[in-house]
């Protein structure tokens, strides 16, 4: 390793940036108290709390009650679905679609095989979702629908208005896991009336450890976690106050740097993937190219595998991320990808870029330069595609 | 990330023997491209001495499968064919001074590779497909009994786990795992006489049926295809649909429906499942 590293792999996880470690910085000194004591010392740091939870509501366009934290992503998901099938308990079907985190697929899939009715909706080539199945599997017995606002491999984004409209107009619930798009995209929860919202601070350069579940005011919930008032009742467990501050000072961030995602990270994800696809030997963006948010890029190289690539990139201090078996620790490749139809020769050598705000024009060159030369060294190995390869 | 020793990588990033021979004695393949891996391997053999001259490899794969692939060549150049067939598995990972468990699949692969190369050497062809079928203990990732015993026996294997690791049988749907404890116990002499496992015919998962389709058009339907310069690429199984997209000759050819219905749907039913259905996507 040449000990320089570019960092693109911030659908897993983003630096923290340095405003939120510094207004974190004094909760684990002098500020320790606990918000919920009577005595002044604990009683002063929950005006912080609060300051924070009117942020993150900022950011969401929500009211500040209707703001709940967490502890990350995947707490907020289980609590959504889990508080929502237990404040319905008469209602058995769940609907989410086939692309979703693991986070909300494992656990829908597990409810599945305990008593509930699961429908999962189909994706096309693109990744775009199938709303006219949808429209059909909504039933008077629809409890829930889950359904991600944008995707973490290929970055597409769903019609989460739309999707909202129509499953309330079944008299279901709609909860939405928006941990890819909140920060990077407007959302606007007075106007678009999803019922349950997921996000996660360490996708917003704040650090890993804290999540927010956003509950609309009047939503029947059943809290997941149980024991004191903390969170009015909806999530016991003394707050987790440094954190809370950071995912705040993270949100006031990216409220001020929405804009620049939208323009500077998204011309330099374009460049990265107009530059790799059209000087590669064989390489596709997997993914609505029109709907997705602007950090992220999938891309397939075709008979090579993304274990090899990644550790290549890896060597050249790049990080990056794979759809390939290979590198998830199970057999089977990226679920997303497949659900999708991308064939085999595709998904073992899918690599996803995902950029911040922190990385810059020169990156992406140094990024595009190391990624082709890679391609072409392992395709010189490959047993497939040979006739292709010396064609070019 | 994978915690891989410095000579893992160091076969890894720089491969020794990578590339094709040109004209060669030998060759032979394992893995599929679906599993997310494949090994092609090449020799050059002295026909008075059947001592190995040379031996080259390709690889689909990750980095563990390239460095395995790269170190196999490195073992066998220059040792008899009748020493290369001693070479197990183990002898793979010990060269390279261990794998992470999880990849000791692709030092089987490597195996798998020379023993083809072998075989073909000698004139023994392949074991047939419906014969090897009837053999499948895992069927996710179509793994034998023979295969599975193997390793078991060389690697001295004792749980499910150990053994998806080294074959990736079990990795899947996991309907094999009992399967694959009863051959277990069947190498390890602790249940004499076990029954051994037999393949029932049963409905299959998507998943399951990936790697027998992907060999039954790999050995039954590509090479008549070729022979009038057409091709067929797999692009998505769903449920029992087989979705394939025609590719040369075959994609003007006004007779490409009936050869898909007429010969190569007839094919997958034999080989694979009777209710599968092919169905042609335009690009």
């Amino acid at each position: 390793m040449t000990g320089r590293i570019v960092y693109a792999d911030n659908n897993a996880t983003t630096m923290v940036a340095p405003e939120v470690r510094d207004a974190m910085l004094p909760f684990f000194s002098d500020l320790y108290g606990n918000p919920s004591s009577m005595h002044l010392f604990g009683g002063q740091v929950k005006k912080y709390v609060e300051q924070a939870r009117e942020k993150v509501a900022a950011l969401l366009h929500a009211d500040p009650s209707e703001i709940v934290f967490t502890s990350c992503g995947t707490e907020s998901d289980n609590a959504a679905i889990r508080g929502v099938l237990a404040a319905y308990p008469d209602r058995r079907h769940i609907i989410t679609s086939r692309v979703e985190h693991p986070a909300v697929k494992n656990l829908v899939q597990y409810l599945g095989k305990n008593g509930y009715r699961v429908s999962e909706i189909s994706v096309d080539r693109l990744g775009r979702l199938d709303l006219d199945e949808l429209r059909e599997k909504l039933d008077a017995d629809t409890a829930l629908v889950s359904i991600m606002w944008a995707n973490n491999e290929t970055g597409v984004i769903f019609p989460i208005p739309q999707i909202a409209d129509m499953v309330h107009s079944a008299g279901a619930l709609f909860h939405t896991d928006a941990v890819q798009a909140a920060g990077k995209i407007p959302i606007d929860l007075k106007n678009v009336h999803v019922d349950l919202l997921s996000m996660s601070g360490h996708k917003i350069h704040a650090p890993k450890g804290i999540g927010v579940l956003y509950i609309r005011k009047g939503t029947h919930f059943v809290p997941y976690l149980m024991g004191g008032h903390q969170e009015r009742g909806r999530r016991a467990g003394t707050e987790n106050v440094p954190y809370i501050v950071g995912l705040g000072a993270a949100c006031e961030l990216a409220m001020q740097t929405m804009d620049e995602e939208q323009t500077r990270v998204q011309q330099m994800r374009d460049r990265l993937e107009r530059e790799i696809t059209s000087r590669a030997i064989d390489a596709s963006v997997n993914g609505d190219p029109e709907n997705r948010i602007p950090n992220t890029t999938n891309i397939s190289f075709k008979y090579i595998e993304g274990e090899s690539i990644l550790i290549l990139l890896s060597e050249a201090g790049i990080a990056a991320s794979s759809g390939s078996a290979c590198t998830s620790g199970s057999l089977e490749p990226s679920h997303v990808l497949r659900a999708m139809g991308i064939p085999f020769t595709r998904v073992h050598g899918s690599v996803r870029f995902s950029l911040s705000r922190y990385n810059t024009e020169e990156e992406i060159d140094y990024i595009i330069e190391r990624m082709l030369a890679i391609e072409r060294r392992l395709r010189e190995i490959s047993p497939f595609g040979r006739d292709e390869m010396h064609a070019q | 990330m994978w915690d891989y020793n410095e000579k893992v990588k160091e076969y890894f990033l720089n491969p020794r023997n990578a590339g094709e021979i040109k004209d060669p004695d030998a060759v032979g393949e394992a893995g599929s491209l679906a599993c997310g891996d494949h090994l092609k391997l090449m020799l050059k053999i002295d026909k008075q001495t059947e001592v190995i001259t040379d031996a080259k490899f390709q690889t689909f794969g990750c980095g563990s499968a390239i460095a395995s692939a790269s170190a196999l060549t490195e073992m066998i150049i220059g040792k008899t064919i009748a020493e290369a067939e001693k070479i197990t598995n183990k002898d793979i990972v010990d060269f390279l001074g261990g794998l992470p468990v999880e990849k000791m699949h692709c030092s089987v692969m490597g195996q798998e590779a020379l023993e083809a190369a072998i075989n073909q050497y000698r004139g023994k062809s392949p074991e047939p497909l419906e014969e090897r079928k009837r053999h499948i203990v895992c069927e996710c990732f179509g793994v034998t009994d023979a295969e599975i015993m193997r390793v078991v026996r060389d690697n001295n294997l004792t749980t499910v786990e150990d053994v998806t690791h080294y074959t990736k049988a079990g990795g899947g749907c996991m309907s094999c795992h009992d399967k694959i404890r009863q051959l277990i116990a069947q190498v390890r002499g602790e249940a004499e006489k076990a029954p051994p496992a037999r393949h029932e015919r049963r409905k299959l998962t998507n998943i399951q049926k990936m790697r027998l389709i992907e060999e039954t058009f790999e050995k039954e339907i590509r090479p008549m295809l070729r022979a009038d310069g057409g091709d067929i690429e797999l692009i998505d199984i769903e449920g029992d649909r087989v979705l394939v997209s025609l590719r040369g000759m075959c994609s003007s050819c006004m007779s490409a429906s009936f050869t898909l219905k007429k010969y190569v749907e007839p094919k997958l039913r034999e080989f694979v499942s009777p209710d599968l259905v092919i169905e042609e996507v335009k690009p």
